[in-house]
Protein backbone atom coordinates (compact mmCIF):
# COMPACT_ATOMS: atom_id res chain seq x y z
CA UNK A 1 0.00 0.00 0.00
CA UNK A 2 1.01 3.62 -0.53
CA UNK A 3 0.60 5.71 2.62
CA UNK A 4 2.32 9.01 4.07
CA UNK A 5 3.19 7.25 7.09
CA UNK A 6 6.71 8.30 7.97
CA UNK A 7 8.86 8.27 11.33
CA UNK A 8 10.54 11.45 11.37
CA UNK A 9 14.18 11.67 13.12
CA UNK A 10 15.87 14.68 14.23
CA UNK A 11 19.21 13.79 13.24
CA UNK A 12 22.91 15.60 13.29
CA UNK A 13 25.36 14.85 10.89
CA UNK A 14 26.72 14.99 7.34
CA UNK A 15 25.79 12.71 4.26
CA UNK A 16 27.21 12.79 0.83
CA UNK A 17 24.79 13.53 -1.66
CA UNK A 18 24.76 13.89 -5.44
CA UNK A 19 26.49 17.52 -5.11
CA UNK A 20 28.98 16.00 -2.35
CA UNK A 21 28.86 16.45 1.41
CA UNK A 22 25.86 18.42 2.70
CA UNK A 23 24.46 18.98 6.46
CA UNK A 24 21.36 16.72 7.73
CA UNK A 25 18.98 17.60 10.24
CA UNK A 26 16.94 14.87 9.47
CA UNK A 27 16.10 10.97 8.30
CA UNK A 28 12.55 10.32 7.41
CA UNK A 29 12.16 7.08 7.50
CA UNK A 30 8.78 4.54 6.21
CA UNK A 31 8.37 1.57 4.74
CA UNK A 32 6.43 1.29 1.34
CA UNK A 33 6.28 0.54 -2.16
CA UNK A 34 10.09 1.35 -3.36
CA UNK A 35 11.15 3.28 -6.15
CA UNK A 36 14.09 1.83 -7.41
CA UNK A 37 15.05 -1.60 -4.87
CA UNK A 38 12.96 -4.45 -6.73
CA UNK A 39 11.14 -5.28 -3.78
CA UNK A 40 7.51 -4.97 -3.28
CA UNK A 41 8.13 -3.09 -0.21
CA UNK A 42 11.23 -1.60 1.17
CA UNK A 43 12.23 0.15 4.36
CA UNK A 44 13.49 4.02 2.84
CA UNK A 45 15.20 6.19 4.63
CA UNK A 46 15.75 10.08 3.06
CA UNK A 47 18.66 12.14 4.53
CA UNK A 48 17.83 15.80 4.09
CA UNK A 49 18.48 19.05 5.65
CA UNK A 50 15.05 20.53 6.20
CA UNK A 51 16.33 24.02 7.59
CA UNK A 52 18.07 24.14 3.88
CA UNK A 53 14.22 23.26 2.44
CA UNK A 54 15.21 20.17 1.67
CA UNK A 55 16.60 21.00 -1.71
CA UNK A 56 18.38 16.78 -1.89
CA UNK A 57 18.49 14.17 -0.34
CA UNK A 58 20.57 11.11 -0.05
CA UNK A 59 18.24 8.06 0.09
CA UNK A 60 18.41 4.39 0.43
CA UNK A 61 15.77 1.35 -0.33
CA UNK A 62 16.39 -1.84 2.06
CA UNK A 63 15.01 -5.10 2.59
CA UNK A 64 13.22 -5.49 5.60
CA UNK A 65 15.60 -8.04 6.53
CA UNK A 66 18.80 -5.86 5.86
CA UNK A 67 16.64 -3.00 7.40
CA UNK A 68 17.11 -4.93 10.90
CA UNK A 69 20.96 -6.43 10.36
CA UNK A 70 21.55 -2.56 9.93
CA UNK A 71 19.65 -1.28 13.29
CA UNK A 72 21.73 -4.65 14.57
CA UNK A 73 25.14 -3.74 13.33
CA UNK A 74 24.55 0.16 13.89
CA UNK A 75 23.97 -0.10 17.71
CA UNK A 76 27.17 -2.54 17.77
CA UNK A 77 29.34 -0.34 15.87
CA UNK A 78 28.78 2.43 18.55
CA UNK A 79 29.12 -0.18 21.44
CA UNK A 80 32.63 -1.18 20.26
CA UNK A 81 33.48 2.48 18.38
CA UNK A 82 32.25 3.97 21.78
CA UNK A 83 34.37 1.54 23.76
CA UNK A 84 37.62 1.75 21.90
CA UNK A 85 37.21 5.65 21.52
CA UNK A 86 35.39 7.41 24.07
CA UNK A 87 37.22 7.64 27.17
CA UNK B 1 -0.34 -2.14 -41.10
CA UNK B 2 0.15 1.16 -39.34
CA UNK B 3 0.29 2.03 -36.28
CA UNK B 4 -1.28 5.75 -35.15
CA UNK B 5 0.81 8.81 -34.98
CA UNK B 6 0.95 10.85 -31.73
CA UNK B 7 2.42 13.24 -30.08
CA UNK B 8 3.35 13.96 -26.43
CA UNK B 9 5.35 16.92 -24.96
CA UNK B 10 5.03 19.22 -21.63
CA UNK B 11 2.83 21.95 -21.63
CA UNK B 12 2.09 24.53 -19.18
CA UNK B 13 -1.95 24.16 -17.53
CA UNK B 14 -3.56 26.32 -15.32
CA UNK B 15 -4.43 24.53 -12.17
CA UNK B 16 -5.93 25.30 -8.54
CA UNK B 17 -6.10 29.50 -7.83
CA UNK B 18 -4.77 29.96 -11.21
CA UNK B 19 -1.38 28.51 -10.40
CA UNK B 20 0.50 27.64 -13.66
CA UNK B 21 2.44 24.17 -13.68
CA UNK B 22 3.74 21.36 -16.11
CA UNK B 23 1.58 18.88 -17.52
CA UNK B 24 2.27 15.95 -19.54
CA UNK B 25 0.06 15.61 -23.25
CA UNK B 26 -0.34 12.75 -25.45
CA UNK B 27 -2.48 12.41 -27.81
CA UNK B 28 -2.75 11.29 -31.55
CA UNK B 29 -1.91 13.55 -34.59
CA UNK B 30 -4.59 12.58 -36.93
CA UNK B 31 -7.35 14.93 -37.70
CA UNK B 32 -10.43 14.01 -35.22
CA UNK B 33 -12.46 14.59 -32.65
CA UNK B 34 -10.74 12.78 -29.35
CA UNK B 35 -12.35 11.80 -26.28
CA UNK B 36 -10.02 13.43 -23.16
CA UNK B 37 -8.96 11.92 -19.93
CA UNK B 38 -7.04 13.21 -17.10
CA UNK B 39 -4.72 10.75 -16.06
CA UNK B 40 -3.71 11.18 -12.14
CA UNK B 41 -0.33 10.19 -10.89
CA UNK B 42 0.17 8.43 -7.70
CA UNK B 43 2.14 9.17 -4.55
CA UNK B 44 5.09 8.65 -5.75
CA UNK B 45 4.82 11.04 -8.11
CA UNK B 46 5.16 12.16 -11.92
CA UNK B 47 7.18 9.82 -13.07
CA UNK B 48 8.34 7.55 -16.02
CA UNK B 49 5.34 5.58 -15.53
CA UNK B 50 2.76 7.43 -15.33
CA UNK B 51 3.68 9.61 -18.61
CA UNK B 52 3.98 5.97 -20.23
CA UNK B 53 0.41 5.45 -19.68
CA UNK B 54 -0.42 8.79 -20.96
CA UNK B 55 1.14 7.90 -24.05
CA UNK B 56 -0.90 4.33 -24.03
CA UNK B 57 -4.19 6.56 -24.18
CA UNK B 58 -3.11 8.29 -27.06
CA UNK B 59 -1.97 5.07 -28.60
CA UNK B 60 -5.73 4.21 -28.35
CA UNK B 61 -7.53 7.02 -29.76
CA UNK B 62 -7.45 9.77 -26.58
CA UNK B 63 -5.96 12.94 -25.93
CA UNK B 64 -4.45 12.37 -22.33
CA UNK B 65 -3.40 14.96 -19.95
CA UNK B 66 -1.13 13.93 -17.08
CA UNK B 67 -0.60 16.94 -14.63
CA UNK B 68 1.91 17.16 -12.40
CA UNK B 69 0.18 17.75 -8.57
CA UNK B 70 3.31 18.01 -7.30
CA UNK B 71 5.34 20.95 -9.36
CA UNK B 72 4.63 23.27 -6.65
CA UNK B 73 6.88 21.56 -4.30
CA UNK B 74 10.55 22.45 -5.43
CA UNK B 75 13.38 21.32 -7.77
CA UNK B 76 14.52 17.42 -8.24
CA UNK B 77 13.98 14.13 -9.97
CA UNK B 78 10.22 12.76 -9.82
CA UNK B 79 11.59 10.32 -6.70
CA UNK B 80 13.41 13.55 -4.89
CA UNK B 81 10.08 15.36 -5.29
CA UNK B 82 7.67 12.77 -4.52
CA UNK B 83 9.73 12.15 -1.22
CA UNK B 84 9.50 16.08 -0.10
CA UNK B 85 5.84 15.65 -0.36
CA UNK B 86 5.31 12.36 0.96
CA UNK B 87 7.72 13.98 4.22
CA UNK B 88 5.06 16.95 4.07
CA UNK B 89 2.36 14.73 4.33
CA UNK B 90 1.40 14.99 0.73
CA UNK B 91 -0.97 17.60 -0.88
CA UNK B 92 -3.91 19.33 -0.43
CA UNK B 93 -7.58 17.69 -1.72
CA UNK B 94 -8.50 21.03 -2.32
CA UNK B 95 -5.87 21.69 -4.55
CA UNK B 96 -5.71 18.51 -6.65
CA UNK B 97 -9.11 19.11 -7.17
CA UNK B 98 -8.28 21.97 -8.77
CA UNK B 99 -5.46 20.85 -10.91
CA UNK B 100 -7.86 18.30 -11.70
CA UNK B 101 -10.06 20.62 -13.04
CA UNK B 102 -7.75 22.96 -14.55
CA UNK B 103 -6.63 19.68 -16.65
CA UNK B 104 -10.25 18.74 -18.06
CA UNK B 105 -10.22 22.61 -18.99
CA UNK B 106 -7.34 22.20 -20.53
CA UNK B 107 -8.64 18.93 -23.15
CA UNK B 108 -12.01 20.92 -23.31
CA UNK B 109 -10.30 23.41 -25.01
CA UNK B 110 -8.05 22.02 -27.45
CA UNK B 111 -9.43 21.97 -30.84
CA UNK B 112 -9.25 18.25 -31.07
CA UNK B 113 -11.49 17.76 -28.40
CA UNK B 114 -15.17 15.57 -28.98
CA UNK B 115 -16.50 17.60 -25.47
CA UNK B 116 -16.30 14.49 -22.95
CA UNK B 117 -13.43 14.19 -20.78
CA UNK B 118 -12.85 11.45 -18.35
CA UNK B 119 -11.01 11.07 -15.18
CA UNK B 120 -8.55 8.01 -14.11
CA UNK B 121 -5.94 7.63 -10.99
CA UNK B 122 -3.92 5.13 -9.69
CA UNK B 123 -3.22 4.29 -5.93
CA UNK B 124 -3.49 7.60 -4.08
CA UNK B 125 -4.61 8.91 -7.72
CA UNK B 126 -7.71 6.48 -7.80
CA UNK B 127 -8.70 7.59 -4.55
CA UNK B 128 -8.28 11.31 -5.96
CA UNK B 129 -10.23 10.17 -9.19
CA UNK B 130 -13.26 9.46 -7.23
CA UNK B 131 -12.57 12.79 -5.00
CA UNK B 132 -12.71 14.69 -7.83
CA UNK B 133 -15.80 13.07 -9.37
CA UNK B 134 -17.62 13.96 -6.61
CA UNK B 135 -16.68 17.38 -6.37
CA UNK B 136 -16.25 18.28 -10.15
CA UNK B 137 -18.46 18.86 -12.52
CA UNK B 138 -19.54 17.00 -15.73
CA UNK B 139 -16.87 14.30 -15.31
CA UNK B 140 -18.24 12.00 -18.22
CA UNK B 141 -16.70 9.21 -16.71
CA UNK B 142 -13.98 8.26 -13.70
CA UNK B 143 -12.01 4.90 -13.00
CA UNK B 144 -10.08 4.41 -9.64
CA UNK B 145 -7.64 1.71 -9.75
CA UNK B 146 -7.10 0.53 -6.81
CA UNK B 147 -7.54 4.04 -5.05
CA UNK B 148 -7.02 3.99 -1.10
CA UNK B 149 -8.23 5.75 2.08
CA UNK B 150 -11.16 6.17 0.10
CA UNK B 151 -12.64 5.02 2.97
CA UNK B 152 -11.21 6.05 6.55
CA UNK B 153 -11.79 4.00 9.54
CA UNK B 154 -9.39 6.12 11.62
CA UNK B 155 -10.85 9.74 11.66
CA UNK B 156 -7.11 10.59 13.31
CA UNK B 157 -5.84 10.17 9.71
CA UNK B 158 -8.48 12.90 8.33
CA UNK B 159 -6.46 16.22 8.75
CA UNK B 160 -6.53 19.55 7.03
CA UNK B 161 -4.98 18.69 3.86
CA UNK B 162 -7.52 15.85 3.58
CA UNK B 163 -10.33 16.67 5.87
CA UNK B 164 -13.24 14.24 3.71
CA UNK B 165 -13.16 10.88 3.30
CA UNK B 166 -13.89 10.29 -0.02
CA UNK B 167 -16.64 8.36 0.49
CA UNK B 168 -18.45 10.59 2.92
CA UNK B 169 -18.85 12.49 -0.95
CA UNK B 170 -20.56 9.72 -2.83
CA UNK B 171 -23.87 11.29 -2.68
CA UNK B 172 -22.76 13.87 -5.26
CA UNK B 173 -21.00 10.95 -7.91
CA UNK B 174 -22.79 12.25 -10.94
CA UNK B 175 -20.14 9.88 -13.57
CA UNK B 176 -20.06 6.42 -14.28
CA UNK B 177 -17.66 4.69 -12.00
CA UNK B 178 -15.04 2.00 -12.83
CA UNK B 179 -12.94 0.68 -9.69
CA UNK B 180 -10.41 -1.78 -10.30
CA UNK B 181 -8.84 -3.79 -7.19
CA UNK B 182 -6.38 -6.76 -6.35
CA UNK B 183 -7.61 -8.99 -3.93
CA UNK B 184 -4.25 -9.03 -2.36
CA UNK B 185 -4.09 -5.24 -1.72
CA UNK B 186 -4.17 -3.63 2.24
CA UNK B 187 -5.03 -0.22 1.18
CA UNK B 188 -7.65 -0.49 -0.16
CA UNK B 189 -8.31 -4.22 1.64
CA UNK B 190 -11.06 -6.09 0.00
CA UNK B 191 -13.49 -5.86 3.19
CA UNK B 192 -12.86 -2.04 2.12
CA UNK B 193 -14.13 -2.63 -1.41
CA UNK B 194 -16.76 -4.32 -0.29
CA UNK B 195 -18.27 -1.48 1.64
CA UNK B 196 -17.89 0.95 -1.15
CA UNK B 197 -19.41 -1.00 -3.66
CA UNK B 198 -22.39 -1.62 -0.52
CA UNK B 199 -22.76 2.59 -0.54
CA UNK B 200 -22.70 3.24 -4.64
CA UNK B 201 -25.22 0.17 -4.57
CA UNK B 202 -27.37 1.95 -1.80
CA UNK B 203 -26.83 5.34 -3.49
CA UNK B 204 -27.91 4.13 -6.93
CA UNK B 205 -24.86 5.13 -8.58
CA UNK B 206 -23.98 3.97 -12.32
CA UNK B 207 -20.43 1.48 -11.06
CA UNK B 208 -18.57 -1.47 -12.25
CA UNK B 209 -15.99 -3.18 -9.72
CA UNK B 210 -13.84 -5.89 -10.87
CA UNK B 211 -11.45 -7.70 -8.21
CA UNK B 212 -8.55 -9.38 -9.31
CA UNK B 213 -7.01 -12.46 -7.19
CA UNK B 214 -3.69 -12.95 -7.04
CA UNK B 215 -2.98 -9.40 -7.77
CA UNK B 216 -1.75 -6.45 -4.88
CA UNK B 217 -1.24 -3.07 -5.74
CA UNK B 218 -0.06 -1.68 -8.83
CA UNK B 219 -0.62 -4.64 -10.31
CA UNK B 220 -0.50 -2.49 -13.59
CA UNK B 221 2.81 -1.23 -13.05
CA UNK B 222 5.38 -2.82 -15.32
CA UNK B 223 7.66 -1.29 -12.85
CA UNK B 224 7.34 -2.95 -9.64
CA UNK B 225 7.51 -6.41 -8.91
CA UNK B 226 3.68 -6.01 -8.50
CA UNK B 227 2.88 -6.13 -11.96
CA UNK B 228 0.53 -8.83 -12.73
CA UNK B 229 0.33 -9.45 -16.71
CA UNK B 230 -2.85 -11.41 -17.36
CA UNK B 231 -4.80 -8.90 -14.79
CA UNK B 232 -3.23 -5.66 -15.90
CA UNK B 233 -4.19 -7.04 -19.71
CA UNK B 234 -7.67 -7.61 -18.74
CA UNK B 235 -7.71 -4.43 -16.80
CA UNK B 236 -6.80 -2.42 -19.61
CA UNK B 237 -9.27 -3.94 -21.58
CA UNK B 238 -11.81 -3.06 -19.20
CA UNK B 239 -10.92 0.72 -19.13
CA UNK B 240 -10.70 1.30 -22.66
CA UNK B 241 -14.25 -0.74 -23.39
CA UNK B 242 -15.65 1.69 -20.30
CA UNK B 243 -14.03 4.76 -21.48
CA UNK B 244 -14.91 4.35 -24.96
CA UNK B 245 -18.34 3.84 -23.82
CA UNK B 246 -19.00 6.73 -21.70
CA UNK B 247 -16.80 9.66 -23.48
CA UNK B 248 -18.42 8.60 -27.28
CA UNK B 249 -19.38 11.89 -28.73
Amino acid sequence: MCSYIIEKTAVSGSAKGPNGWMRIDTANVYFDHPYHAPLDHALAIDFVCEADGAKERVAVELSAESARALVKNILAALASGEAAHVR
Amino acid sequence: MSYPSLIAETVTFTGHNGDRGEAYYARPTRAEKFPGIVVVHHLPGWDEWIIEVARKFAHHGFAATCPHLYFRNGPGSPDDVGARVRASGGVPDDQVVGDVAGGMAFLRAQPNANGKVGIIGFCSGGRHAYLCACRIDHVDAVVDCWGGNVIVDDKSQLNVKRPVAPIDLTENLRAPLLGLFGNDDQNPAPEQVNRTEAVLRRLGKDYEFHRYPDAGHAFFNTKRTAFRAEQAADGWAKIFAFLRKHLAA
